[in-house]
């Protein structure tokens, strides 16, 4: 049966996570999903060891699809097979890294996929109890979800003994409130017990070890999860043939800003390059423009120039390492070889700018959503974001100093490192790179004049009383203070 | 503060969502009352606290940190625009002067994010801006009330609003 799709796929994407999305005649039915063979690879997971099922993830080398890349495999690893405390699983589905928005078409159009993966990985971890923390912008979402997990109930694949397995399981779903900072894993626990969502202090490095409720627990994307379930129906050796070593399976790139065909486009890890993805796939960029700066994986990747050439090594099979020098075009599109150009594929998320953008302007934007985002904790995030934002504000509106680049990165490195979690290297990296990449727009703009000032507001009650006021001390005035209340207030009567 | 018999059985029934720890289901009933109530009033604070035996601090200092909870009355119908990168790209500040015009609301009195949210003064629409709502690629996006709306056009703008009244 072949799938047709209302908005029809790029002929490179090899559709696996996102097959039933803009999917013709799909609904988030439970009926629609197993008319499709769904729920047929938790089937086949309850009859694997449970250990098999992990010992699978880690043969498919699957890297974390939330931002850290971090293998998935070695973080359910941490799990102790004689584990006495409950273990408890968290989908982490508070997508909320501008420039993503792949979790928002899987929750909304497919929900079932990702109650099917979550329940084949408490299955394999012996979670009983799991939580799904949605953000808070999500409240159609949140309600998708919750309809599904009550149709996977009513079929039994959740609950007391699902299907016959002796296992208990039930999963729930918690809304955020629109911080961003509880997508930070032990952020996201605090803020699940009930608590501002500040983010625990390292070591223990790993939820695993300690984390809701001081129990062992399993933070997970929501399409890092969607993943487990084709793991287990094409088993981990397969999957990882998709995509390149290290960094294995597919992945749904989303792509924004100035290119002609921005969305999400799911395709095997590293099997395009930024020029193949953004010319060919997304229509280059907006007639008469060129490109001139990406973001490549949400907005804490350090900015790429266009115009910029990077110094790539490879590996040769004898030990030896060969230089290269390639343009921004030749990128492959995967983990290391973002973190070799100095960036990273964080969430997937590409923003893309073109040449009629004011980097300044980008920066300033960015600037203002981490410091509106910091939690407050850790004294050089909470005042260093702000004063990032209040530098670029004033390099842009006017009334900055020439050496205002100089002491942006001067703050960012004073972030970058010294705070608990991630937050500090996500406010400061963007700052980092604009400012050493875009230097000229930068000194330009910080000798721009102060802006002449506003005119004061001026209210009708101020104006009357400028008007001269009698005093004791002009001659002219017979009526002496107060009396001349008391005459009006007899005129009046 | 009247709390009605469906929305405490509603409010019962989350908090056996938690069974390790009550607390947790401190966010859920703040939605659930902010949902009720259209705010958090300074009564809902102490009845949260009492109904999850905790401090009303406790749940004070969860409205000052989640943005999504506000302390004053908002309009009867709230928007929400997304002000990130890539929205703003495409238009985001612009839609946000075309709503604001569309809804009669004077922002110049607010925040930058819209702290306190800025009201119509017919009380029909309150307006503030937001933080990435995760569809930017299809920008400029926003919220009314619990509905979303992406790629909106300047002619759509009073489209939308006459949807709610």
């Amino acid at each position: 049966m072949s799938i047709t799709y209302t908005r029809k796929p790029h002929p490179k994407e090899k559709r696996l996570v996102f097959k039933n999305v803009d999917r013709e005649g799909w609904s988030t039915d439970i009926e629609t999903y197993l008319a499709d063979g769904g729920y047929e690879d938790l089937r086949k997971a309850i009859t694997m060891e449970k250990v098999d099922i992990v010992n699978q993830v880690k043969a498919s080398a699957l890297r974390g699809r939330g931002g850290a890349g971090f293998p998935c495999g070695v973080k359910w690893g941490f799990i102790r097979p004689d584990e006495k405390r409950p273990i408890y699983l968290i989908c982490n589905a508070d997508e909320s890294e501008p420039g993503t928005f792949k979790d928002r078409y899987i929750i909304y159009q497919d929900p079932h996929q990702l109650i099917e993966g979550i329940i084949i990985s408490c299955f394999a971890l012996r979670v009983e109890l799991a939580y799904i923390y949605i953000r808070g912008e999500f409240p159609e979402g949140a309600k998708i979800l919750e309809k599904a997990i009550a149709e996977a109930r009513e079929k039994g694949f959740l609950g007391k003994n699902y299907l016959d397995t002796g296992c208990n399981l039930e999963i729930y779903i918690h809304r955020g409130a629109g911080a961003y900072i509880c997508g930070e894993e032990t952020g996201l626990i605090e803020s699940l017990e009930g608590k501002r969502a500040y983010p625990r202090i390292k070591p223990p490095y790993f939820p695993a070890a300690l984390g809701l409720y001081q129990c062992p627990t399993i933070v997970n994307n929501v399409e890092t999860l969607c993943n487990i379930k084709h793991i287990v129906n094409m088993g981990g050796e397969e999957y990882a043939k998709l995509g390149r070593p290290n960094n294995t399976g597919t992945r749904v790139l989303c792509v924004s800003g100035d290119v002609q065909k921005p969305g999400y486009y799911e395709l095997e890890v590293g099997a395009v390059t930024m020029g193949e993805l953004l010319n060919d796939i997304c229509g280059g960029p907006r007639p008469g423009r060129k490109f001139k700066a990406i973001i490549p994986g949400g907005s804490s990747a350090k900015v790429l120039r266009a115009d910029e050439t990077y110094k790539i090594k490879n590996r040769q099979p004898d030990g030896s390492s060969t230089e290269k020098v390639i343009g921004f075009e030749e990128i492959i599109m995967d983990f290391d070889s973002l973190a070799a150009v100095g960036s990273m594929a964080g969430s997937g998320g590409v923003i893309v700018l073109d040449d009629s953008r004011d980097m300044v302007w980008a920066l300033n934007n960015i600037n203002e959503f981490y410091a509106h985002e910091s939690c407050g904790q850790c004294t050089p995030c909470r005042e260093g974001s702000l004063w990032m934002k209040k530098m670029t504000d004033r390099l842009l509106k006017g009334g900055g100093v020439e050496t205002d680049p100089e002491t942006l990165k001067d703050v960012a490195d004073n972030i970058a490192g010294k705070t608990i979690c991630a937050f500090g290297e996500a406010c400061s990296w963007p700052t980092q790179s604009f400012v050493a990449k875009f230097r000229e727009e930068f000194a330009e703009k910080s000798t721009k004049p102060l802006p002449p000032p506003t005119p004061p507001e001026y209210l009708p009650e101020l104006l009357e009383s400028e008007k001269p006021i009698k005093t004791l001390q002009s001659p002219e005035s017979s009526v002496r203070p107060g009396e001349e209340i008391a005459l009006k207030g007899s005129t009046a009567e | 503060m009247d709390i009605p018999k469906e929305l405490e059985a509603r409010i019962d029934e989350v908090i056996t969502h938690y069974p390790v720890s009550k607390r947790s289901a401190a966010l859920p009933l703040l939605h659930l009352l902010q949902e009720h109530f259209g705010f958090i009033s300074k009564e809902a604070i102490p009845w949260i606290a009492n109904k999850l035996e905790l401090q009303p601090i406790n749940i004070f200092e969860l409205v000052t940190f989640y943005p999504m909870f506000r302390q004053e009355k908002a309009g009867k119908h709230h928007i929400r625009i997304c002000r990130t990168l890539s929205c703003a790209m495409a238009g985001g500040y612009e839609l946000m002067d075309q709503m604001c015009k569309a809804a009669r609301i004077d922002r110049s009195h607010s925040g930058g994010h819209g702290n306190p949210v800025a009201v119509s003064e017919d009380g029909q629409y309150s307006i503030e801006f937001v933080e990435c709502l995760a569809s930017c690629g299809t920008g400029p996006v926003c919220m009314v009330n619990d509905d979303f709306y992406e790629g909106v056009k300047e002619e759509e703008v009073p489209k939308i609003l006459e949807k709610y009244q």
